[in-house]
């Protein structure tokens, strides 16, 4: 990206905010490979359920276990999964997406016919069909996820790349005789790029969000991995005993959340302000 | 010009029920098109659904006695025809872990879960269509940037713990009412209307909320949008005052589009209900779901995901045929 980029990115409140918080997120979930103050998973029942201390700087949960070390592994959880679902998303999406664009026609009458379908199968409706025959777990709820981010990618590159087929750049190069496999990739692709970044970014929130949701209701992460959902869940069992643990990994998600939606609103201000205008 | 418009009329009517009759054959389409998909994943793709209920461990004779008992010798098209038969009937056989009808025991969780997701959306509606007509209406003031702010936030908290912090502020530390479960419509189940709705509340406004900071930013910047149209101008300078523009031009207008995110938030809002319903404890389809999960009873999880995905694609439908009738543009267009 251009320096010039970067100089209005610094400029830009919602992008830097959201940056910052981004940035920390991922910060520590590096970290956590390398250090944490605490093994995640260990468990020291005589100390649990402490208070912040100088030791545990959030305190224990029920069995003992450092709530800093648990969030920081859980963020590379959080990560991973919204990486790999946004990540299914982009591949098969925009592959449909480009295709409907560049074939029009039934072809594309076919894959927004399935984009609207799949409305019908939200992420939680797919994690709870395949968790009752494969049983819960990570897999379930990145597929679930990932499946469920398809449509609204195929939906977006689709319009979008209508846009593009429309100008007179793509009626010349046609002219040129370059067919619609290399056009799709050489002059649709790169116009449709920030599109597509900001859309993923914006996912990478939603999958969080759907990822903490289905480890906190038990079909997604699986114990002993630290999750920030399903430590949730536990902090619901504890919260007369000790009500600020369900408060540290609710807190994770929502900056983590807002990091990333800033950070969309910024890239989709910077990278394409005729969509900024119009908010 | 009497003449042309009572013939555009007559025109506009069938161009109308046409557009009702394609959409509902889609919607028909699309029903037929879940259920496959349901029984695929969740009665082909497992290979043999009895072992699946029945655990790694159970031996082959108990697995042949229960795969004869679902009818799983007969062949798939049979199966699903049987079943689609039974959805078309609402006879949908007995369920394994709980030996009671399917049908019954759905019904019997709807009184919770349909009350909760509708008054999920009254609040979710209300709260966000003043909050967003007064972030538009105070455009770049100090409201509306608060109201944005705020609303960013909204959309960053999961339900979940949103309904975890109300829990703990009302039942824990202010102790106005218990931690969970749902006291029942009637005085025969130990409750009543009010009590009944009392046990909603606090989940219908953990859901509502973050609903309604999404629903509040996109009602706000309909209501721009409108606003910079050139009839909102003609009607200022006919002299009228904003209030009078507001509500005589803008909201009609603004609300077509705003109808379409009701829909789709409506859709989300009965998904939510399954979360939100663990929290609470409530004894709802979130709840009978996750039993029939734990308790590998696949026929119900297959008619309760049935009924679930009918629902959103039944959302969907009535979204659509209430914005073919509400706007003006489209009617025009199908003319």
């Amino acid at each position: 990206m251009s320096r010039l980029f970067w100089t209005r990115a610094l400029r830009h409140r919602s992008f830097v905010v959201g940056g910052v918080l981004v940035a920390l997120l991922v910060a520590a979930a590096l970290l956590s490979f390398v250090w944490t103050p605490h093994p995640a998973g260990e468990i020291d029942v005589p100390n649990k359920l402490k208070p912040p201390s100088a030791t545990h700087w959030l305190g224990t949960d029920s069995l003992g276990r450092d709530i800093v070390s648990q969030l920081i592994v859980g963020a590379r959880y959080s990560i991973a999964v919204g990486l790999i679902a946004v990540g299914i998303g982009i591949a098969a999406g925009v592959a449909l997406g480009l295709l409907a664009a560049a074939r029009r026609g039934w072809v594309e009458e076919l894959v927004m016919r399935l984009s609207d379908f799949a409305i019908a199968f939200p992420a939680l409706l797919t994690a709870i069909m395949l968790s009752a025959i494969y049983g819960p777990g990570l897999a379930t709820s990145i597929v679930a996820i990932g499946i469920f981010n398809i449509p609204e990618f195929a939906r977006i590159t689709r319009a979008s790349a209508n846009g593009v087929w429309a100008r007179e750049f793509v009626l010349a190069a046609r002219a040129c005789g370059k067919g619609a496999w290399r056009i799709t990739l050489e002059h649709v692709l790169p116009n449709i790029a920030s599109v597509l970044i900001v859309q993923a970014t914006i996912r990478f929130a939603i999958a969080i969000l759907a990822e903490a949701a289905l480890s906190y209701l038990g079909l997604g992460t699986q114990p002993p991995t630290p999750s920030w959902g399903r430590m949730l869940n536990e902090g619901q069992t504890m919260m007369y005993q000790a009500p600020l643990l369900a408060m540290w990994p609710g807190l994770a998600i929502v900056f983590t959340v807002l990091g990333l939606n800033l950070m969309g609103d910024g890239l989709r201000d910077l990278l394409d302000p005729r969509l900024a205008r119009q908010r | 010009m009497g003449h042309d418009i009572d013939a555009t009329r007559h025109r506009r009517i069938p161009a109308i029920a046409l557009f009702l009759v394609k959409r509902f054959a889609t919607f028909v389409i699309t029903l037929l098109a879940a259920s496959l998909v349901v029984f695929a994943v969740l009665d082909l793709l497992p290979g043999n659904v009895a072992q699946v209920m029945l655990g790694e461990s159970a031996t082959p004779e108990a697995v042949a006695a229960l795969t004869s008992k679902l009818g799983l010798d007969q062949p798939a098209w049979q199966r699903y025809g049987h079943w689609l038969q039974g959805l078309a009937t609402l006879q949908l056989g007995d369920s394994y872990s709980y030996s009671a009808p399917v049908t019954e025991l759905i019904a019997q969780r709807l009184v919770v879960t349909v009350p909760l997701a509708l008054m999920a959306m009254v609040l979710t509606t209300t709260i966000a269509l003043v909050v967003g007509i007064y972030a538009a209406s105070h455009h770049n003031r100090a409201g509306d940037i608060g109201v944005m702010a705020v609303s960013q936030v909204g959309i960053a908290i999961p339900n979940f713990w949103f309904a975890i912090l109300l829990v703990h502020l009302f039942a824990v530390k202010l102790g106005w009412i218990s931690a969970g479960d749902f006291a029942g419509w009637t005085e025969e189940e130990g409750g009543g209307l009010w009590d009944g709705l009392r046990s909603l509340l606090l989940p219908s406004i953990s859901l509502a909320v973050v609903q309604a900071a999404i629903l509040a930013r996109f009602t706000r910047s309909a209501v721009l949008d409108v606003l910079r149209e050139d009839f909102v101008r003609t009607a200022r300078a006919k002299g009228l005052g904003t209030r009078a523009v507001l509500w005589r031009h803008v909201l009609r207008n603004a609300f077509v589009p705003v109808l379409t995110v009701m829909g789709l938030q409506f859709a989300t809002l009965v998904t939510g209900t399954i979360v939100v319903e663990q929290v609470f404890s409530l004894p709802g389809l979130g709840r009978l779901i996750f039993q029939a999960i734990s308790n590998r009873d696949v026929v119900l999880v297959q008619n309760i995901v049935m009924l679930l995905a009918a629902v959103v694609i039944a959302i969907n439908f009535v979204v659509d045929v209430l914005y073919a009738v509400i706007d003006p543009r489209l009617k025009l267009h199908a003319a």
